[in-house]
């Protein structure tokens, strides 16, 4: 007979109320917002919020919502002339404690977000926003590992007072370098060179060799060493550009690994392409030296290279300066870095962390009233062709940006001036980020405007209505109160759908909606097996109540069988697709899993509270 | 209403030698069409620059495509792209020039062309990430076929029910291909999605019609195997033909409204099902008779002792 457990019933109906309640938010669209968060990422208060909103009203600035969320302030606005004239507002108020980051917000109500539910991510493409994946170089990790040994070194056996004639990189049995070589004068005692050496480099592997022109140890990195290196070039890039992406001030940016060497990024809404990539992949580091007051630079310019333990270096404006070796502190040992104004124009003060605010301070006593500079390295790479084979070059950019009398004593805090506002700005989010471990390429990049997105949204979903509107005819016209059933069912399928993506927060794309599509039209395939099961046991002679009962049962195997196939292409798509198509992936396997809920239990419970119990139809409308 | 009379009597198995010699001179021009003109592979697969351009007024192609050659690119296609105001363009991999070079060069190109023009979207794909796509394509389109493979082989108790099976699931998406290769219609990412849902969703008739074939040799040992098979596609015709109708139709108005990002995959789709359909109904029944399916093949141990009992 026709019947259907209560628990059932309560399964079904507790499932669809979830899964409208969980659906919900998606209804509502999205403003334009701006984030506020703290720069110490500590949680925003209600008096912050106050003094924010207060600093907007005195703009002039109207915003359509405010509120916190997650620790952050989300303020909405209904225009995004609004929205960037209130991030200039704080950034140029405020900027000492919080960052901005252009956003969106979602419309749906106070009740809902105080829930968690929030609508489900758009993918780029619906968006709007630039995708790039980079290639980690990370034979380049390597050059700027021996960069530093070079420097242990060299500052090692100087404190030994030890005299040697360079130190250089050299590759052993590997086209780019993987060691260095210390070269010595006739006569050194290597034994006594090799301490001092293995006291900053313990774990190398030192090979030595005289000739009459002196001798040479050679210290070559391991396998072992070369791969620890490039997993730590990777891991700190990730780290790097994570912290230079979050310095952009782009909301709910994704930055992970992909692969061996690479790293995606993908920024949504973020529209100039040039500048993001600009800063993203800069390798860029600070270097602070003496300047060497001893020896001549017209010499030194004359004779073509500098003299032992200096380097000769250019201004900007292409001015020779010569400085010494050794390296007072790196990038590396900065803690902070934020512009600031001053007397010189605009500057960035730096904040060192304990080693190098050691190293400063004992610098700077011993050399007072002398000159310091400050070097700016960039490593870019440029493909050029030479005989018709492209090939790719990095380039090493060297350029003192600024020097000054050391004036007095210093060590953890102090400013860098002599640049102009754009690049202190760049300069102190670079420093602020961190440097690169290993120069980075784009290999492949995406950028989608924001009005293709919306183009591309409306599109989707008008695709969608239009589908379901001729199908809901369809089913109709075909099965009459069935597909009336159908239909209820189908929708409650497509509700089902959005709330488990919306849960999964798995981003939705273009191909995410296509695939919506292709499950509205796959999802009522089972219906029409019932349905078919039931005219046919009808057309045996049986009773209406027990075709139905009949019609479920033996449409069953049927249903599960031919959704399987379907399920391994979403499965294999799902695990080697990238992107958007993964996204149609989960969007086609989900939506199977649903629709055979919706028809298997929803078409059931509806049909039995229709026609089954106590009711005996004589005759069924299909 | 029905579309099918309920106790359809198509002789479908009788006049099988007519549908294999169209399936084979479909698959035939398909291969020879990959072979011979090849896919008109995206940029997804060839690396390279897709630049999506918004005109306000109508497009001037041709000035556009000189502008580009005049600044040194090869190879460039350019067409409209779902308006007239609208303009797609292709570029081969980037030779010698960085991403944003190419990029700005372009910009400037239709800047000349239109001050007011708006770049919608810029996708530049570097050749190795091309490479490496295409051969994730393929891995995952064998790979599902190889699963598809071994669940038909595990589910279908009778190895002609599989091999049925796995005829047509290499024979859709290859007519798929093929109709891709003839037409140029542009071969990305997002079309073998859809391939790969053709081959699931093709599938998904035939196992409906096998377990048709299954529970009627159940019913009736006797039947001669041709009859029974018959007997089932016309019984799940109305079925088979239903839920194509119903996916037919999103899938429609998905090349519809769906917009020209959607357009490739939304043929592929429509096609895909239309092979499916057809395959489901002709030829996956139709191979497993003549691969010598019987009552037999599905139900030996029973057959055995219903022979065991004769005197």
């Amino acid at each position: 007979m026709l019947e259907f457990a209560r628990w059932k019933y309560i399964l079904v109906t507790l499932v669809l109320l979830l899964a409208a309640l969980f659906a919900l938010p998606n209804i509502f669209g999205e403003d334009a917002a701006l984030q506020v968060a703290r720069r110490d990422r500590a949680n925003f208060v209600i008096s912050e919020q106050k003094s924010v909103e207060d600093l907007l009203k005195d703009r002039g600035l109207s915003f359509s919502g405010s509120y916190i969320d997650e620790g952050r302030l989300m303020l909405r606005f209904s225009a995004v002339s609004e929205q960037l004239k209130a991030r200039d507002a704080v950034n140029e108020n405020l900027s000492k404690e919080y960052v901005t980051a252009l956003s969106f917000a979602s419309r749906s109500p106070a009740w809902l977000r105080k829930l968690g539910l929030h609508p489900m991510p758009l993918g780029l493409d619906l968006r709007g926003g630039l995708y790039l994946l980079y290639q980690v170089d990370i034979d380049g990790a390597l050059g700027q590992l021996l960069e530093v040994y070079e420097q242990d070194l060299r500052k090692a056996l100087s404190q030994a007072n030890i005299n040697f004639t360079d130190i250089v990189p050299f590759a052993d049995g590997a086209t780019r370098p993987n060691g260095l070589r210390v070269l010595l004068p006739v006569g050194t005692n290597i034994d006594l060179v090799r301490l001092a050496m293995r006291k900053v480099l313990p774990d190398l592997v030192y090979v030595d060799s005289s000739d009459a022109s002196g001798s040479v140890i050679q210290i070559v990195l391991s396998p072992a060493q070369i791969k620890e290196r490039q997993d730590y070039a990777i891991q700190q890039n990730l780290t790097t550009l994570r912290n230079r992406v979050n310095e952009l001030g782009v909301s709910e940016p994704v930055v992970q690994r992909q692969g061996l060497d690479r790293i995606a990024v993908q920024l949504p809404g973020v529209q100039n392409s040039a500048e993001v990539k600009d800063i993203l992949g800069k390798v860029a580091t600070l270097e602070f030296r003496l300047v060497d007051v001893q020896n001549s630079i017209t010499d030194a310019v004359q004779r073509g290279r500098a003299p032992l333990g200096s380097k000769l270096y250019k201004t900007r404006d292409e001015q020779p300066v010569l400085l010494k070796r050794d390296i007072i502190v790196t990038g590396d040992q900065l803690v902070d870095a934020l512009t600031v104004a001053t007397d010189q124009g605009p500057g960035v003060s730096v904040k060192l962390d304990a080693a190098g605010g050691d190293e400063m301070l004992r610098t700077t006593r011993a050399n007072l009233k002398r000159p310091m500079a400050v070097v700016f390295i960039e490593q870019r790479r440029e493909e050029i062709e030479i005989a018709g084979e492209r090939i790719q070059r990095d380039i090493k950019e060297e350029k003192v940006i600024n020097q000054a009398t050391i004036q007095g004593v210093f060590s953890t805090n102090f400013q860098i001036t002599g640049l102009d506002p754009n690049e202190a700005r760049e300069l102190a989010l670079l420093l602020r980020a961190g440097a690169l471990a290993a120069p980075i390429f784009v290999i492949e990049e995406r950028a989608v405007g924001p009005a293709l997105g919306k183009e591309n949204i409306r599109k989707g979903v008008g695709a969608l209505v239009m589908g379901m509107a001729v199908l809901f005819i369809f089913m109709l016209a075909y099965y009459r109160t069935f597909g009336l059933v159908a239909n209820i069912v189908l929708i409650a399928n497509v509700v089902l759908l959005a709330a488990l993506l919306t849960v999964f927060r798995a981003a939705l794309s273009l191909p995410g909606i296509a695939g919506m599509v292709l499950t509205v039209g796959m999802a009522v395939d089972a219906n029409v097996l019932i349905f078919e099961r039931i005219r046919e046991e009808l057309r045996n002679g049986v009773t209406p109540q027990t075709a139905i009962a009949k019609g479920f049962e033996k449409a069953f195997s049927a249903i599960a069988d031919s959704n399987i196939t379907t399920l391994i292409a979403g499965v294999v798509l799902w695990a080697l697709g990238t992107g958007a198509i993964r996204g149609f992936a989960v969007v086609l396997s989900l939506g199977i899993l649903t629709s055979m809920f919706t028809s298997l239990m929803g078409s059931r419970a509806l049909l039995t509270l229709m026609y089954g119990g106590t009711r005996r139809p004589q005759q069924l409308s299909i | 209403m029905e579309l099918f009379k309920s106790n359809s009597r198509i002789e479908f198995m009788g006049i099988r030698k007519f549908w294999y010699m169209l399936s084979a001179v479909m698959f035939l021009l398909s291969i020879g069409a990959i072979w011979t003109k090849g896919l008109n592979l995206g940029i997804d697969f060839t690396g390279g620059v897709t630049v999506e351009a918004a005109f306000k007024g109508e497009a001037r192609l041709e000035a556009i495509r000189k502008g580009l050659e005049a600044s040194g690119f090869k190879d460039v296609q350019v067409q409209n792209f779902g308006s007239s105001r609208d303009v797609a363009i292709r570029l081969p991999p980037l030779e010698g020039k960085s991403s944003e070079q190419v990029r700005s060069q372009v910009e400037g190109v239709l800047k000349n062309v239109d001050a007011s023009v708006v770049l919608q979207r810029v996708d530049v794909v570097g050749p190795q990430v091309g490479k490496e796509l295409r051969s994730s394509a393929i891995v995952s389109l064998l790979s599902t076929l190889v699963l598809i493979f071994i669940y038909v082989l595990v589910r279908f108790h009778a190895w002609q029910l599989s091999f049925g099976a796995i005829i047509a699931a290499i024979h859709d998406p290859v007519i798929v291909l093929g109709f891709f290769a003839l037409t140029g219609v542009v071969f990305d990412l997002s079309v073998v999605a859809a391939v790969l849902a053709v081959i699931g969703y093709s599938l998904n008739d035939t196992v409906v019609v096998f377990d048709r074939i299954r529970e009627r040799f159940e019913a009736n040992k006797r039947l001669e195997p041709a009859a029974v098979l018959n007997l089932s596609v016309n019984q799940t015709l109305s079925r088979t033909i239903m839920t194509s109708l119903t996916t037919f139709i999103v899938v429609v108005t998905l090349l519809i409204f769906g917009g020209p990002v959607l357009q490739g995959f939304a043929i592929a789709l429509v096609v895909g099902i239309m092979v499916g359909t057809y395959s489901s109904i002709y030829i996956a029944s139709a191979v497993a008779l003549d691969a010598g399916l019987t009552a037999e093949s599905l139900f030996p141990t029973r057959q055995k002792l219903a022979i065991d009992d004769l005197p």
